[in-house]
């Protein structure tokens, strides 16, 4: 039931994807998101595929993991489509009614679902192969310098990772006492929308009690190890980049330069 | 014939990196109005074992029958069969909800479609029976002691009557007053009203004294199902899967190892009381009706 639904949803797997220091991978991500809003041509597109689908397959995540994030946007991807299909202004190819179809209106559409198919394929490499602790580990890291100018960057992370943390203890959570109430006879599927809302009072008050009782032992116990704050605070896997790392970090750039090329002397059909 | 589970196997997370085989090929009849312990070491599979039992979780293969009738069936109302098998899960405290005891207790009730006086009724005798004091009956539920709420928590699944009441370690943190309570009223509900009660527990000891059949659960199959007397024999064997015998079996156990003749099938107190007295002084201690 619910215990099927995964957030950060880690896929554990010996690639050497995996083992990419977690702030290769964000940065690798946003070389990548760049990519995708300023490539222009097939040439481009071809080398962008070729990219995405092989590091897809050093992965070693299973493909059909990665498509189950696309269910999610699927209606914003006919949306998108739409929208261009129809709206874009430009000389008309097929109309009827009120409707016209343009070229670039067809250009459009086609091209926003390649980009919003390629940007949750690409982003979803990043949060199956990488725990969410890595994540908030190198995101802490990496905006450490911030912190000169007092941004509490060591206090965001903390609270990121607490909360990632407890997002799967709150999901089982909800799946007791879900299942406590169905025991004594609740509802929470039929009835109309007030009905529903008032069957989740029986759900959502125990859930917020220890939800509350989660957080002060937790603050306690934080406290009891003596937690107080970043300050001096030392890792017990500080991150560090391996040879892999700054080889990763190359071809990553590496690939941004040649889209950019694509774009400056192989610009067409597009 | 109460619940057959036929071949059940469960696995959670089928097809992905975590799956993993909960049960595996369970087969158990329970019989209406027996009193069954189930134990087994954690992550042995008997908390999926019990939520299978009122259709809370489904199967993976294999089929439950209640009453002769399969709660799989596309027909089947699995919400009477809840009315029907009552199940109080680990900390059950952790449910209450309503801004009084009262209230709380008639939740169950009131979903039966009883009406409100009926509800309050049943919400009444079953507070009455967990032994709560009446002047509590309108205070939140959230200022009670930790037992006074596992006990409102247990009264609000008696207050629906169910005919089979499955407890998951109903005493897990509780003081030993506490649990002593807890069990004799589980006890007294059995003796009294005739129904099936399914205990899991960790307690070997609490097991001993009640049940009249213990399920003995291992890495998701059943492991041993019989009375206490024929499973703790295996103590050995219940050792190795990361479970014990009562603590009376073992002394009665080296006691015949060291020469005396004594029952080592006793796995109470008061059995083992008068099998040593018979060894010790040739008097019959529960013919002549020797007690205490």
């Amino acid at each position: 039931m619910l215990r099927d639904i995964t957030l950060g949803q880690y896929y554990p797997a010996d690639s050497v994807i995996h083992k990419l220091d977690p702030r290769v991978k964000l940065f690798a991500t946003m070389l990548y998101i760049v990519s995708l809003f300023c490539f222009k041509g097939i040439a481009a597109l071809l080398v962008i595929s070729l990219f995405l689908f092989a590091v897809i397959r050093i992965s070693k995540v299973p493909f059909k993991f990665m498509v189950k994030g696309l269910k999610a946007i699927m209606i914003l991807m006919l949306i998108t489509a739409l929208f261009n299909l129809f709206l874009t202004p430009g000389e008309p190819v097929v109309s009827f009614w009120i409707f016209k179809i343009t070229a670039e209106g067809a250009k459009n559409a086609v091209l926003m679902v390649i980009r919003l198919v390629y940007l949750i394929l690409g982003t979803s490499i990043m949060t199956l192969t990488t725990t969410p602790n890595q994540l908030t580990d190198g995101l802490e890291k990496a905006l450490m310098p911030l912190s000169k100018i007092g941004v509490p960057v060591h206090a965001i992370a903390m609270m990121m990772s607490i909360a990632l943390r407890f997002i799967p203890i709150l999901i089982e959570e909800t799946d007791k006492i879900m299942k406590a109430q169905m025991a004594r006879g609740a509802d929470f599927e039929s009835g109309n929308l007030v009905q529903k809302v008032k069957n989740m009072i029986p759900l959502l008050v125990p859930l917020f009690v220890s939800a509350f009782r989660r957080a002060d032992d937790l603050a306690m116990a934080m406290e009891a190890r003596c937690y107080n704050g970043g300050e001096g605070r030392t890792k017990m896997k500080p991150l560090h980049y391996e040879n892999r790392d700054r080889a990763a970090y190359l071809i990553i750039v590496g690939y941004l330069v040649v889209v950019l090329l694509c774009r400056r002397f192989l610009p067409f059909p597009m | 014939m109460s619940i057959i589970l036929d071949k059940v196997n469960h696995i959670y997370s089928p097809g992905t990196a975590y799956e993993i085989q909960a049960l595996k090929d369970v087969n158990l009849k329970i019989e209406d109005g027996q009193f069954i312990g189930i134990i087994g070491h954690t992550g042995s599979g008997k908390s999926t074992l019990i939520q299978h039992l009122n259709g809370l979780m489904k199967a993976t293969s294999g089929a439950i029958y209640f009453h002769g009738k399969d709660i799989y069936d596309e027909d089947f109302d699995l919400r009477e069969l809840r009315n029907r098998v009552g199940l109080v899960f680990q900390y059950p405290e952790h449910q209450l909800f309503e801004t009084t005891i009262f209230d709380d207790v008639c939740f169950g009730p009131k979903n039966q479609g009883l009406s409100k006086e009926e509800a309050g009724l049943r919400a009444f005798e079953a507070l009455r029976n967990v032994g709560m004091p009446e002047e509590l009956y309108y205070q939140s539920p959230f200022d009670l002691s930790g037992g006074q709420k596992r006990r409102v928590a247990i009264a609000g699944v008696l207050a629906m009557k169910p005919e089979v009441l499955i407890l998951d370690e109903p005493t897990a943190g509780l003081d030993p007053a506490g649990r002593d309570e807890i069990l004799d009223l589980v006890a007294r509900m059995h003796r009294e009203r005739g129904i099936t009660v399914i205990l899991v527990s960790h307690s070997m000891e609490d097991v001993a004294k009640y049940v009249q059949r213990i399920v003995v659960m291992n890495r998701g199959s059943v492991m041993y199902d019989g009375t206490p007397k024929e499973v703790f024999r295996h103590y050995k064997e219940l050792e190795a899967v990361g479970l014990a015998a009562p603590q009376v079996t073992y002394l009665m156990n080296e006691l015949k190892a060291y020469g005396l003749k004594v029952d080592t099938d006793a796995t109470t107190i008061a059995e083992a009381r008068a099998s040593l007295l018979e060894a010790l002084t040739g008097i019959d201690s529960q013919k002549n009706d020797f007690h205490r």
